[in-house]
Order: C-alpha cells, then sequence, then structure tokens
C-alpha cells in the first residue's frame, strides 16, 4: 500500500479547513471503499482526514415531516430508523440491500453518495480508463462490460453508479447540503450525480474540501406505498444488474402519483422521467407499464455483453409498479 | 471395538480455529521475518523487454528485487504428477523468472522482498516493465482452428481416446438419439486463505510453512526445484483454510519463498493476494462437450459418443477427465471418448474439486433427462433401466454399489413419485417451480505409495498418533483420532492426533477425496498394532491378569485390556506400562494400497434432487431445496461428513448458476475478485437433506472408506438444470445459467 498520512479531527470547519489546505487529502469516514481503493491504487490520496468524530450523524425529521440524514449516519442505522421504514420504505430496503450488514455499520450516508465505480478497468489502476486518467480511453467499451450502464453512457464512459440508497434518494427528490470555507449550500439530488459525457473524471458538482453534512429528504406521503426492487446474480453481496426505486399511488384505477427511479443500469442514478410522464394520469395495467418502461429505455445504447440489461430495466419497472399496485389495492 | 468412528464429533481443531489461536501458514511469527509480494505479468504473450527496478530498489524497506536476470538458478522442473502419488508434484511443468518470455497473463515475473507487507507491495507497484506483445489465444473460441486430439491427459495418465464397441454404427442403428453441445465457463477454487508460504534457512537445511494439501508433495517438488536433498527440507502445515485443488498440486510459489529467503538471509513469508490466485496455482478450464445418446425404445442407452474441447497450457497436456465417471455410471455396450486441446496462453489448468467429474456429469446427466423427455420416461426410470451392473468400461464388479438404495430413499425425500412430468405447470406467486434428479459419482483412487502412521502411548495412558497429512479444513484430523481411539482402545479424549508435518511417517496428498480413506487405513493400522503388541506383552506378563491367554480372546475398551468372555479379568495399559517401567511404547503402521489394476470397479455412488423456484420475468432462479443421498463407505464422523457432502453440493449449486471466470479481450481473468467471481452467500444457500446409506467395502482400504470429499458436487449441477426445465420448459446447456439466459 502505498504511504499515506492520518488524522483525525473532531469539528466541521477543521475537518474543512485541513483538507481544502492539500489537494492531496481526502475525507476518511467509514471507509469502506476509500481504504480498498488507496490498496489497489485506484485512489491517489496522501492524507486521510478521519471525520469520523464529527457530530453530523443524526437523523431528524423535520417540522414538514422532511427528514434529515447526517452526512456520516451510518447505512444502517438509517436503513433501521423507524422514520425511514414507515414513511420512506424505498430507502430502507435500498440501504438493507446495498452492503452486507458489516459494510453497513460502519459506511457512512454521505460516503454512500461518492462511492466509486466497480468497473473493473476504473479498479485496475494500469488499465486505460477516462475516469481515473482522463484521456487514456475506456477499456470496458471493448471489455467484459456485462455490469456496465445502458443509460446515461458516453464515448468516454460506460461505468454504472453502484449506489442503490442513492437511486432512492433520487425518486425522493432529496437535496444534498454541502458545507465548505465559503458556508453552506444545498443541490438537488438530481444535479449531484453528473453524466460522463467528455468528463468522466468529474462525477459530483463539488469542489476539493467540499463536505456533505446532511441529505435532506422531502415529505412524500405517497412514499409510504414504496419499495426498492433488486435484480442480481444472488442474493446478496452483489451491485445490481437492474434495480428499481419506486413509489406509486393509484386512485380509481388510475396513477395519481408516481416516483420512480433505476440501478444498476445507469451512469447515474437514473430518475425514470419518461417513465413516470406516460404513468401519471394513466391507467395503472400492466399494458401501461410495459409503455412506460419502454419509453424510459428507448435511447438506452447496449454493449456487446449487456443488452440484456435493457429488457430486464423494463421488467423490473414493471414488476415494481405492478407490486404497489396489488399492495395500495389490498384492504 | 468402535466406539468413536462415525460419531459425529465436534472438530478437534475448532477452537484454535474459530478463537483465531490456529496459526495458518501466513501467519507464522518468526524473528526477522521479511515479505515478498510478486509482479505478474499484465499480457498473455510475449516477453519482457525491459524490467526497470531502480524505484523499486530504492524504495523504503526494501531488501530485494528479483527477476529473470538475477534469480539464482536452481535445481529441474520435476513432471506433472498428481500429489496422490507421494512424489514430487508440480502444478505445471514450468518455473518462472528463469527467461523473459511470457507465456500467461499473471505469470510471475518478479518479486519484491521488504521489512514490511505494505512495503513490498508498494515497492512491486515502482517495478516497470515494458513488454513486447505477441498473439495470443485465451479462450476455447479464439483457438477452434488449432484444437488437435490429445494422446495422453492428466499427466499421462489417460489417454485422449478411449473406444469401445462400435459407436458409429450403434448411433446409425438407434431409434432414439440426443445429441448437444454444452458449455462450462472456467472456475477458480477461491478458498479463504490464499496460497502462502513461510520459509526459513538454517544453515542448508530448509523449513517451509505451506498452505498445502500434501506437505510431502512439497517438499519433494521444493527438493527437486531447488535441487536441496528431501532430508534437508521439513514443511509445516498447521492450519489449511480450504483448498478444493488449488494446494494439491505445488505452485512456484514455494520455491519462491525459499529463494528469497536465501537470497535475503532471513525468513521469508509469501503470501498470494486474492487477484494473484486467479493465475497462480491453476483453475477448472472453460470447455466444450459434445454428447450423443443413442438408446433403444425402452430407453436402454446403446451408444455414449463423448467429445471435449478445452485449452491448456503451452507446457502441459492437460484436461480435467470429464468422460470419465460419465463412462462408467451406466451401463452401454458402445462408447467413444475424445479430449481435444488447444494450446493457450493460461497456465495449466488443475484439479478443482470433482475435476471433471462435476463438468461430465453435468453434460451426461442433462442429456439423460433429455432421453426421458423424449421417452416419455420418467428420468428415474430411464437410470434404473441403464443401471451398471459391472464397471462398464471393463466388466469388473464394483467393490460395492449402493446407487440403487440412493435412488430409493431420494426419490421418498423427494416425494418424486408425486411429481408431475410436465415442465411449467407449479406456479408459487411470480416464481415456477421445478424438480429435477440427476445420478452422482466419484471415482474411489488409491494412492501411489505406502501410507503410514505411527502410534505412541504413554504409561499414564493418553497415545498420540502421527502422521504427516494436512487437515485442508475437512475434518480429517478429527476423524483420524475418532479412528485412533478406537483401533487402540482408548478414549477419545485420551487421544491426540499431530499431523501436518512432513517429519512425521509418510502419506501421499489429501487430495482425490482419498485422504480419509488412506490416512484412515494407516492410523488404523498402527493403532491396531500398538494394540496388539501390547496385548502380546501383557499375556506373556507373569504378573498380568491376562497372563497366558489366548491374545485373540483379548479385547481393549476404554484404555484397558480384558478377556471377552471374561471382562473382569484385565488390566488398563497404564498398569501394564508402569509395572514394566515403560514411560512410552510405539508401533508404526504402513498401509500398502491395492494397485491400479485390481480388478474392481471403485466409485462412491448418489443421487441428487433439486427443487427450484425461476422467476421467468426477473431472470431469477433460486433453489429451494437439495436433496443428496450417498453410498461413501463407512462414514468416519458423521457431522464432518455430512458438512462435506453439504459443502460439495452448495458449490454444485454454484456451479449450475453463479461461477464463470471471465476471459477478458486483453487475455487477463476479468473477474479475478471475490466481489466478482461469484459464488453463493448464505441467502443463497437452500434447505439441504443429506442421507448416506452405508455399504459395506473390503476392497477400497482396510475400514471401507470410500470418501466423501467431492461427490456431493457431482450431479448438482444437473439435477439443477433439469429441475430448472421442469420449471420453465427451457433445456440449459450452459454453465452458469445466468440472469440473460432465463429471461
Amino acid at each position: 500500500m502505498r504511504p499515506v498520512s492520518y488524522s483525525r479531527v473532531s469539528d466541521v470547519a477543521t475537518a474543512i479547513a485541513t483538507v481544502a489546505a492539500d489537494p492531496t487529502s481526502a475525507y476518511l469516514a467509514g471507509g469502506t471503499t476509500k481504504i480498498d481503493m488507496l490498496r489497489i491504487y485506484a485512489e491517489p490520496s496522501q492524507r486521510l482526514v478521519d471525520i469520523n468524530s464529527l457530530p453530523i450523524d443524526h437523523i431528524e425529521v423535520q417540522p414538514d415531516g422532511a427528514v434529515r440524514i447526517g452526512g456520516l449516519a451510518r447505512m444502517n442505522d438509517v436503513a433501521l430508523a423507524p422514520v425511514v421504514v414507515d414513511r420512506f420504505p424505498m430507502l430502507s430496503e435500498a440501504l438493507l440491500l446495498g452492503a452486507s450488514a458489516q459494510l453497513r455499520n460502519m459506511a457512512s450516508m454521505g460516503g454512500n453518495m461518492l462511492q466509486r465505480v466497480r468497473c473493473s478497468y476504473f479498479r485496475d489502476a494500469e488499465a486505460s480508463c477516462n475516469k481515473r486518467a482522463p484521456g487514456t480511453g475506456c477499456s470496458a467499451l471493448a471489455g467484459v462490460n456485462r455490469g456496465h450502464a445502458v443509460l446515461g453512457t458516453s464515448p468516454h464512459c460506460i461505468a454504472t453508479h453502484p449506489s442503490d440508497a442513492a437511486v432512492a434518494l433520487v425518486a425522493l427528490d432529496a437535496m444534498i447540503h454541502v458545507q465548505n470555507s465559503g458556508g453552506h449550500h444545498a443541490i438537488a439530488i438530481d444535479d449531484f450525480f453528473l453524466l460522463p459525457g467528455d468528463t468522466p473524471e468529474r462525477e459530483h458538482p463539488l469542489n476539493h474540501g467540499d463536505l456533505i453534512t446532511a441529505i435532506e429528504v422531502p415529505a412524500l406521503p405517497a412514499a409510504r406505498n414504496s419499495l426498492y426492487l433488486k435484480v442480481r446474480d444472488r442474493e446478496s453481496y452483489e451491485f445490481a444488474l437492474a434495480s428499481a426505486a419506486c413509489a406509486l399511488t393509484v386512485t380509481d384505477g388510475v396513477v395519481a402519483e408516481v416516483r420512480l427511479a433505476l440501478g444498476g443500469v445507469a451512469t447515474k442514478p437514473w430518475r425514470a422521467r419518461r417513465a413516470e410522464q406516460v404513468l401519471r394520469g394513466a391507467p395503472a395495467t400492466r399494458e401501461t407499464f410495459a409503455r412506460a418502461a419502454a419509453a424510459e429505455m428507448a435511447d438506452a445504447v447496449p454493449q456487446p455483453m449487456n443488452a440484456f440489461k435493457i429488457e430486464l430495466a423494463q421488467r423490473t419497472m414493471i414488476r415494481a409498479l405492478e407490486t404497489l399496485t396489488a399492495r395500495g389495492e389490498a384492504p | 471395538m468402535t466406539t468413536a468412528i462415525g460419531r459425529p464429533l465436534d472438530r478437534v481443531d475448532g477452537h484454535a480455529k474459530v478463537t483465531g489461536a490456529g496459526r495458518y501458514s501466513a501467519e507464522i511469527a518468526l524473528p526477522g521475518l521479511a515479505h515478498a509480494v510478486l509482479v505478474t505479468s499484465r499480457i498473455p504473450s510475449g516477453r519482457v523487454e525491459l524490467i526497470d527496478t531502480y524505484d523499486a530498489e530504492r524504495a523504503e524497506g526494501v531488501l530485494a528485487v528479483l527477476h529473470h536476470l538475477n534469480l539464482p538458478k536452481g535445481g529441474s522442473v520435476p513432471p506433472l504428477l498428481p500429489s496422490l502419488f507421494g512424489a514430487a508434484a508440480s502444478g505445471q511443468t514450468f518455473f518462472p523468472m528463469q527467461d523473459e518470455v511470457i507465456h500467461y497473463a499473471g505469470q510471475h515475473l518478479a518479486m519484491v522482498v521488504a521489512e514490511t507487507l505494505d512495503q513490498a507491495e508498494h515497492a512491486a507497484r515502482l517495478v516497470r516493465i515494458t513488454y513486447q506483445e505477441t498473439a495470443s489465444i485465451t479462450t476455447v473460441e479464439q483457438g477452434r482452428d488449432r484444437a488437435y486430439e490429445a494422446e495422453k491427459i492428466f499427466a499421462g495418465f489417460i489417454p485422449g481416446r478411449i473406444a469401445r464397441g462400435d459407436v458409429a454404427a450403434a448411433l446409425d442403428r438407434a431409434p432414439v438419439t440426443v445429441e448437444n453441445s454444452y458449455y462450462c465457463a472456467a472456475n477458480h477454487h477461491n478458498p479463504i486463505e490464499c496460497s502462502a508460504t513461510t520459509a526459513v534457512w538454517e544453515g542448508d537445511r530448509l523449513t517451509l510453512y505451506d498452505a498445502t494439501q500434501g506437505p510431502n508433495a512439497t517438499l519433494h517438488t521444493v527438493a527437486e526445484l531447488l535441487n536441496v536433498m528431501p532430508s534437508h527440507i521439513r514443511v509445516v502445515t498447521n492450519y489449511v483454510g480450504g483448498s478444493f485443488g488449488c494446494k494439491a498440486m505445488i505452485w512456484d510459489h514455494p520455491a519462491l519463498a525459499a529463494l528469497a529467503a536465501r537470497a535475503v538471509h532471513r525468513p521469508v513469508r509469501l503470501a498470494l493476494s486474492r487477484e494473484q490466485m486467479f493465475s497462480s496455482v491453476g483453475h477448472r478450464e472453460e470447455q466444450e462437450q459434445r454428447l450423443t445418446l443413442g438408446a433403444d425404445r425402452d430407453g436402454r442407452l446403446t451408444a455414449i459418443r463423448h467429445h471435449k474441447l478445452s485449452p491448456t497450457s503451452h507446457f502441459d497436456d492437460w484436461a480435467e477427465p470429464s468422460l470419465g465417471v460419465a463412462s462408467q455410471i451406466y451401463a452401454c455396450p458402445n462408447y467413444e471418448g475424445v479430449y481435444n486441446l488447444i494450446k493457450a496462453n493460461t497456465m495449466t489448468p488443475t484439479f478443482t474439486r470433482c475435476p471433471g467429474e462435476a463438468s461430465g456429469m453435468f453434460v451426461m446427466e442433462t442429456a439423460m433427462d433429455e432421453l426421458a423427455e423424449k421417452l416419455d420416461l420418467d428420468p428415474l426410470e430411464l437410470r434404473l433401466r441403464n443401471y451398471a451392473e459391472t464397471e462398464p468400461m471393463t466388466g469388473h464388479p464394483w467393490s460395492s454399489k449402493g446407487l440403487r438404495d440412493c435412488y430409493r430413499r431420494g426419490a421418498e425425500l423427494a416425494r418424486w413419485s408425486e411429481r408431475d412430468p410436465r415442465p411449467g405447470t407449479r406456479r408459487d406467486g411470480n416464481w415456477l417451480l421445478g424438480w429435477g434428479m440427476a445420478s452422482s459419482g466419484y471415482p474411489v483412487t488409491p494412492p501411489g505409495n505406502p501410507q503410514r502412521a505411527r502410534a505412541r502411548i504413554f504409561a499414564d495412558g493418553s497415545a498420540v498418533v502421527q502422521s504427516s497429512f494436512s487437515d485442508i479444513g475437512t475434518g480429517a484430523a478429527t476423524a483420524m483420532t475418532q479412528v485412533a481411539a478406537d483401533g487402540l482402545g482408548v478414549p477419545l479424549e485420551r487421544m491426540r492426533i499431530q499431523y501436518g508435518d512432513s517429519d512425521l511417517p509418510n502419506t501421499a496428498a489429501a487430495v482425490g477425496s482419498a485422504g480419509a480413506g488412506m490416512v484412515s487405513a494407516a492410523v488404523h493400522i498402527a493403532a491396531t498394532a500398538l494394540r496388539d503388541q501390547l496385548i502380546a506383552q501383557a499375556v506373556a506378563d507373569e504378573h498380568s491378569p491376562l497372563h497366558g491367554a489366548d491374545p485373540r480372546q483379548v479385547v481393549v475398551s476404554d484404555g484397558r485390556m480384558a478377556l471377552r468372555d471374561r471382562p473382569a479379568t484385565g488390566e488398563t495399559y497404564a498398569e501394564l506400562l508402569q509395572r514394566a517401567f515403560m514411560a512410552d511404547a510405539e508401533a508404526l503402521g504402513t498401509w500398502n494400497p491395492p494397485g491400479m489394476d485390481t480388478p474392481y470397479g471403485t466409485m462412491t455412488f448418489g443421487a441428487q434432487f433439486a427443487q427450484v423456484a425461476v422467476d421467468p420475468d426477473l431472470g431469477l432462479c433460486r433453489v429451494r431445496q437439495l436433496i443428496g443421498v450417498f453410498d461413501p463407505g463407512r462414514v468416519l464422523n458423521r457431522k464432518t461428513a455430512h458438512s462435506q457432502l453439504m459443502g460439495g453440493m452448495l458449490w454444485g449449486m454454484s456451479h449450475a448458476l453463479l461461477e464463470g471466470t471471465i476471459m477478458g479481450p486483453d487475455g487477463r481473468w476479468a473477474n479475478a475478485s471475490l466481489g466478482e467471481y461469484l459464488v453463493p452467500v448464505n441467502a443463497d444457500a437452500p434447505d439441504v437433506l443429506i442421507e448416506t446409506i452405508e455399504t459395506t467395502d473390503t476392497v477400497v482400504n482396510p475400514l471401507g472408506v470410500k470418501g466423501v470429499g467431492e461427490v456431493g458436487m457431482v450431479g448438482t449441477a444437473a439435477a439443477i438444470a433439469n429441475a430448472v426445465w421442469h420449471a420453465t420448459g427451457r433445456r440449459h446447456h450452459k454453465l452458469p445459467i445466468t440472469i440473460e439466459s432465463l429471461l
């Protein structure tokens, strides 16, 4: 492992000042990805600033029904928080399906938003990769790309965004709260994740030293009837081949409200706006669901090994919508 | 007297393992220990044009950077010989860092030795290699045009072509035929413990702490590779964290560890990384098989034509013997089996749990299911109609065979008779349900050399039995404690087994499901020899209550010798030894195994049944139940034997649904990690029901142990694939059966 220096800070201002002052430094939260990345030389940080003692790990219910999740709240604590389980089951499920218990106990919510892609070429320090080493090319295009994205890709990068929790949060229109030496600001989550385009190395509109202090999930009554459906080869410890975070309200057989986002198939947590548009106000039938799913995947770009994801993503959406429709009808 | 054998005794090494007290080969703490890290080839074919070690040599803590230009040349590479022979057992006839030629990606090109592991890993990243790459072949698809029929495979023991009768004529005449091509992805072993060796020189004597299935295999192989006298090498294997075949043969890293230790004049630990495990210790080769079955209208097989095509290394003609059990499981007068090979830029493939049996029987048992469907016959009935009463290839009688009972009992447990044969007719919500079955078989192969153990009893009546074998996690040490206790007639708590050390009496490697049979033979012979020696001493001792008795009438139980029909007359071993002022007594036991030409077919048989649930919309297949009934001869420990069989069946499930190493277009394994090479997690594990039919076998070894290490995996994949057909109506000829193939 490359030699790194390590220090621990106990307040937010010192943390930000310490990291902002040194371009080779990085925050260390749960470390469940960062340390791996350092060990495989896919991450250049030379100085780790441990922020685990910062007091930003609370889960708070706001007066308006929103939930504010501290950037250092652990995945497991969020997944099991009664308010999350009751009001945002899709988020609880996404977190529980997102990692093993050991990882969930360590990994932070802020870190989850910033986790790096699992593309094996990105993680191979010696392979060509535009995300890790801009301009070197994308090895995945001609490589093993079964797990790669079909939505939001560019000729420069097809790596799939790996987060489950972020998919639920995108469906829920969460806000990412960021602090830096200049103060606070908040970013709508859909703007927080960038498409690779010509700059796949840039994944977020964050500057060096910016710290995620909280994730705010606005109140959404429809989210009580929500789920996260994750399709993968094995039951646990695997990233999604396709997943759907979905909230649905059906009134008199018609879709009154819907939120739908996809994981496992796109370069960012993918809000299925086209599908939502087809669904809203339409009869809650399998035919509508299929039409909505097809609309969402219409512009998908398959790679040699992952064309099946286009079909799988549609079936995943349909299954999620059907399941929620049936639940909503249940007495 | 048998009291301990068969009992579900807890593992004797369990406490040390779960508490961390047990030291594995990469955990041996030694003063002055240095760490070696390997630098491997990025390309599958070509040469090292330049190796730049400037920065690496100057990095903090670095003691040496060794490569083809400065590594001391040693002895010679021994031939490829299975470690069951007890001799040198090189995994491939190639030793790296001798010249600049690159034969496969992951080939070991350099070795960095440093004070700490982190320093060695960092310096290894600083070694810069300039390559001159040449065209490569790494897959069946790329090399199909260059395939050749092997003269021999498997270290020369199996001919490349085996034929009996007239297959072409029989197929012409057959009213019913089934013909298909099948594909199995490459597999890697992935034990939790990665291979590791810690090497220590004391003058010209070498001690290796090595994660190996055979301490003596390591000893003999390293002796030849380094040209060191075997008498000067000791190999210690305290604990092994799983192997599944990747520690069955001896690869280059133990010898490299010894060379590194010699270069820096310090003890050196060389532990492979998980990624390096994918290109350092062999693999199950990617393979294509083509199988044609011919049958009469009653379903009796008249012809089997079974061809295999797979890549091997540039050095060795290796193929796992996929045709073996598949050629022995059913009676059939006409047979043709051919191994075709492709010289490829991979290392030599190797034994991987059920080497050949798992892949070959997936093919045979899937084809039998299709034949049953074609004939409108129950799949189990078809198998019974083709039951091999004698070994089909030789006509020899079986040493024992309980397969009919396995079928019967398995069918009862699976309620097979209630199964509606029509596919795609049962549903549970979104899930389609199906049942499938398959036969299992794994050969019983004797070791190639005598097996030895030493039994020693002390004057207080406690005893130790010593034998060099390695317990790779199977529970062998526990089972051997039971065998030793029964053989000598002492209670389990007074018996200790000492093992995992080449200085102890010689055994072959624990491979091929042969360990329990061969080591129990030596342990049993040693323990009973000591018992008989002590009984002889007692009946000759005029101070013994047993004086003058017929030794054949003396039995021993709980450390006490007594007359069979007058148990009150007798004395303990301790009393006998103490009276004679003997601190201890010992005996050596040697088992001379039957030759390979023993006129019997020898095999562990079984029957497997699987229930699967398939969600055809989402392409998911989840196994709900596995049932296996096996005839392993005598069971030494019911708990560890069942664990072995269960582990095998779960791996069979994994073989069917998850495992596959993918060769990338760059000629490198693309998923060389536990995150991407999929093995089942606990949540994937179904209810597994296992029973054994205990058969008496007087041929294979003294205790009649046929073995349980691998047979559990044979047939599972076919039972699952057949159940998937029963659930969905679709046949699968490619492993693993993935989501995309189920959509």
